[in-house]
């Protein structure tokens, strides 16, 4: 691999992440925004982790996986309770890869 | 004068406690993930200084597991930027909620915050500021301690790579999906917005499937959250 050139796409990757994390709110910071759009803009944290959570969770080799082999929603049960029940950010992750690290041992 | 500079130092000190109080979930979450970032990016033969420097300059999770994953893949400059830009698109839609409580920063001082807006900051920013907990100097500790969780799993991985041969028996490869799972439960306040999850959430799924790849998180967020105002109005 030529470094170079992946030091060339950091640059890059750096460049087109950097703009959008500071340039909405360097331009509307010094506006009121409308109710709308603040009522709009609370629901979008929710929207886009599911979004980018459930694709991860439920399709597997192309094709959306329901059964025991996928591992990863299955994995989620347990990590979505402990979650819920002990709001603990470590020990969801935890859970969660511990979880998975187990059934391979066991199982597979 | 010595009286105010301990007053000073201890007001330091509490802001430091303070931060890392907040930020201890996201150290937790960050090391394992910033971990096998690490191990991945060197077993697909980038550089300890290329691997280091991605986490320094582009600290963005999920975009540098998917950058690892194309350039493993033969992925060209172009390819690799743009979906980059695709996938963090959606810290345009986070950066822009959190404006409103930026109002009294200086130009400079957001920019600063911008460099290091993730979706594990964002969230916990997004829960401090609208409890009116919106201290400059806390906030750059909470980013900067971040990092340097993030940065230093990297490391940890980097020194691990040689002697890990595969990542899965681990779970690492669970390490993303699963801090997403945290984050998206803590931000869960609401029955609307555990509707406007849900629908997001499969409406993303049937994208993906559908053959919209790199897109399906941007335009189900926008549905998504457009539906979340259209259901609160019919509500009310």
């Amino acid at each position: 691999m030529d470094q170079k050139l992946i030091l060339l796409t950091i640059v890059g990757m750096m460049v087109v992440t950097y703009v959008p994390r500071f340039l909405p709110a360097l331009a509307l910071s010094s506006r009121n925004l409308p109710p709308v759009l603040t009522r709009w803009l609370s629901y979008v944290p929710s929207a886009v982790l599911s979004a980018l959570l459930f694709p991860s969770l439920l399709i597997h080799e192309g094709a959306l996986d329901f059964s025991f082999s996928n591992l990863f929603l299955w994995a989620a049960i347990p990590s979505f309770a402990v979650m819920f029940l002990t709001r603990s950010f470590f020990g969801t992750v935890a859970t969660g890869m511990v979880v998975v690290a187990a059934v391979r041992y066991f199982i597979s | 004068m010595e009286s105010t500079l301990t007053a000073q130092n201890y007001s330091k000190s509490k802001s430091l406690i303070y931060a890392l109080k907040q930020v201890a979930p996201i150290i937790l979450g960050f090391l394992p993930v910033g971990f096998a970032y690490g191990v991945l990016a060197r077993k697909t033969g980038i550089s300890i200084d290329n691997t280091l420097l991605m986490s320094i300059l582009v600290f963005a999770g999920s975009s540098q597991f998917i950058a690892v994953g194309l350039l493993a893949a033969g992925g060209s400059f172009i390819s690799i930027v743009i979906t980059t830009f695709i996938v963090n698109l959606r810290h345009m839609l986070m950066s822009a909620a959190l404006a409103p409580y930026l109002k009294k920063w200086s130009k400079f001082g957001i920019l600063c915050f911008g460099f290091q807006l993730t979706d594990e900051t964002f969230a916990l920013h997004s829960t401090r500021f609208a409890a009116g907990e919106n201290s400059r100097r806390e906030t750059y500790m909470i980013n900067c301690i971040a990092q340097l969780a993030w940065v230093f799993g990297t490391g940890l991985g980097i020194i691990s790579s040689t002697l890990i041969t595969d990542v899965k028996p681990m779970g690492l490869d669970y390490a993303l999906p699963v801090m997403f799972i945290a984050l998206l439960v803590a931000q869960l306040k609401d029955r609307s917005h555990l509707l406007v999850a849900l629908g997001a959430g499969v409406l993303s799924t049937a994208l993906s499937l559908g053959g919209v790849n790199q897109w399906n998180v941007i335009i189900a967020t926008l549905i998504g959250a457009t539906a979340g105002v259209v259901l609160s109005w019919t509500r009310n």
